[in-house]
């Protein structure tokens, strides 16, 4: 595998993070987790519903195979049948996320989006992240506002984290975070000098994996300018 | 001799409307976002001496315009975006400013159940939404409750009642009858249901009879009144009728940087007749 490039890595974890989860409804929030939640379905995993953006769901050739507008998604959101992959403006040492605010509440230093979605996302269904580049900005000892629930608040399942570096989950000891598997590009040293809190090492390391042969053509297919596996560096 | 039923006419101006706005009332605004946003009626309230809002919205624009002038004393939000520019630069600006003080800051889903629960008429409705997160923190007033069968901590989230609704469709009737063709109602309907006057402006009072039953969203027995303003989304989008405004979206977004907000909106009329 070592002829896969940065972002085909980076593609398939994002991938793998929707493996097993069936007729659930794939939210991914950016190019990325979209790019691999569209080869999952195509590969792996068939049964994922995806929308095309606005509100319908396409199936895997592009056709509309049902209706998706707002009010619908928080019935699949409240029943649980959905798996979201957001991205961060900042995630905690207990794996809470924030996208509303930095700073103080009452007078933020940056007002970012709001909360939107992301309390309820987490505490009715899967959830997954994606931050496009590791940083102690991002990985903090305590978020500024909890948008998304982490485990230890109640939210359901943080499936995994994935980054530029690594993939992260959080079934470390007492529901910390753990190093799931490093891209083959990252070291150990460089993950954690770039996280603002200790993340459990399991004494063998797992090296993220590179796509496959049919993977490698479905990517090629669906991403054929290389546009959003360019966005990894190197 | 030919029988005529009796017939009424919910048509008025915007000038009507805003006679039946006041300072302090809490006002919710349709749409989500860039999209299908009530612009003419919004701009109305940006020309108009009324202050001290609650604003409800899935916010847009409509959010930036006014709290940029100092109409907004609290704002109920989930989020505020333009959409394909992902942060609302006015909005911000109040936030980061302190101008903006009064915020009542929710989970989108916990927006849906609060205006929900308005619109049936209940104190409020029970959700899992918000538990755990910085939502329940910022708004010491949110309660839980715990269900009386299984003992599981719930949020009660609060009936968001609204004193008027202001919302823009493709199509309205003179009867009120609403109808939204594009492919996302939003909320529109909730919204209207949530409120004890409801106006909607609209891009023409011919409904399309082409149109499947299931465009039709808004019902009558929630209209108070119809205004037919073509172009009323202003530079949001209002599918099929028309989309977003790019250019329009961008020189509004340089506004809050370089200044100029007042000159934008004198110049852009925001779907309003000269």
């Amino acid at each position: 595998m070592t002829t896969a490039s940065r972002g085909d890595v980076v593609a398939i974890a994002c991938a793998e993070v929707f493996r097993g989860d069936g007729a659930i409804l794939a939210s991914p929030m950016a190019p990325m987790p979209a790019l691999g939640a569209k080869l999952a379905r195509a590969v792996f995993e068939p049964k994922l519903l995806m929308t095309d953006g606005v509100a319908s769901l396409l199936n895997v050739h592009g056709q509309v195979e049902g209706q998706m507008r707002y009010s619908r998604v928080f019935d699949v959101v409240w029943g649980g049948r959905r798996h979201v992959m957001m991205g961060a403006s900042q995630i905690d040492r207990e794996g809470n996320q924030n996208i509303s605010c930095i700073g103080p509440h009452d007078k933020p230093k940056v007002q970012l989006l709001g909360v939107r979605g992301a309390p309820g996302n987490t505490i009715h269904h899967t959830t997954s992240y994606y931050v496009g580049k590791h940083s102690k900005r991002v990985f903090v000892d305590a978020v500024d506002m909890v948008s998304g629930v982490g485990p230890c608040r109640g939210g359901l399942e943080l499936r995994a984290i994935v980054t530029n570096l690594c993939v992260l989950d959080f079934t470390g000891p007492d529901q910390g975070a753990s190093l799931q598997s490093l891209h083959p590009w990252a070291t150990l040293e460089e993950v954690q000098a770039a996280t603002g809190f200790p993340i459990y090492v399991p004494p063998s390391i797992a090296v993220s994996r590179g796509p496959t042969e049919l993977e490698q053509r479905w990517l090629d297919h669906l991403d054929p300018e290389r546009r959003v596996r360019a966005t990894v560096e190197g | 001799m030919t029988l005529t039923p009796a017939d009424f006419d919910l048509t008025v101006d915007i000038d009507h409307v805003m006679s039946r706005l006041r300072s302090g009332m809490t006002l919710g605004i349709g749409g989500w976002g860039s999209r299908r946003k009530p612009m003419a009626l919004v701009h109305a309230i940006a020309e108009s001496d009324l202050t001290d809002l609650t604003i409800v919205s899935f916010g847009g624009p409509d959010v930036g315009i006014l709290c940029a002038l100092g109409k907004v004393k609290k704002l109920v939000f989930g989020f505020v975006s333009l959409d394909l520019i992902p942060l609302e630069p006015h909005f911000r600006k109040a936030r980061q400013s302190g101008t903006l003080a009064e915020v009542m800051e929710l989970d989108e889903g916990m927006v849906v159940q609060g205006l929900r629960a308005a619109a049936w008429g209940l104190p409020f409705l029970p959700t899992r939404a918000g538990l755990g997160s910085g939502v329940m923190t910022t708004n010491p007033e949110l309660k839980t409750t715990r269900c009386p069968y299984t003992d599981t901590e719930l949020v009660a989230m609060p009936a968001l009642s609204l004193d008027v609704a202001l919302v823009h469709l493709n199509r309205c009737d003179r009867h009120g009858n609403g109808q939204s063709l594009g492919p996302d109602p939003y909320f529109d309907d909730l919204f209207c249901a949530a409120a004890r006057e409801t106006y909607v402006s609209t891009e023409s009072l011919e409904l399309d009879p082409d149109a499947p039953t299931s465009t039709h969203l808004v019902d009558r027995s929630t209209v108070t009144g119809v205004v037919h303003l073509p172009g009323g989304a202003g530079f949001t989008q209002c599918l099929p009728d028309y989309d977003r405004d790019m250019d329009q979206l961008k020189a509004y977004n340089a506004t809050a940087k370089k200044g100029g907000l007042n000159v934008f909106l004198a110049n852009h009329r925001c779907g309003r007749p000269a």
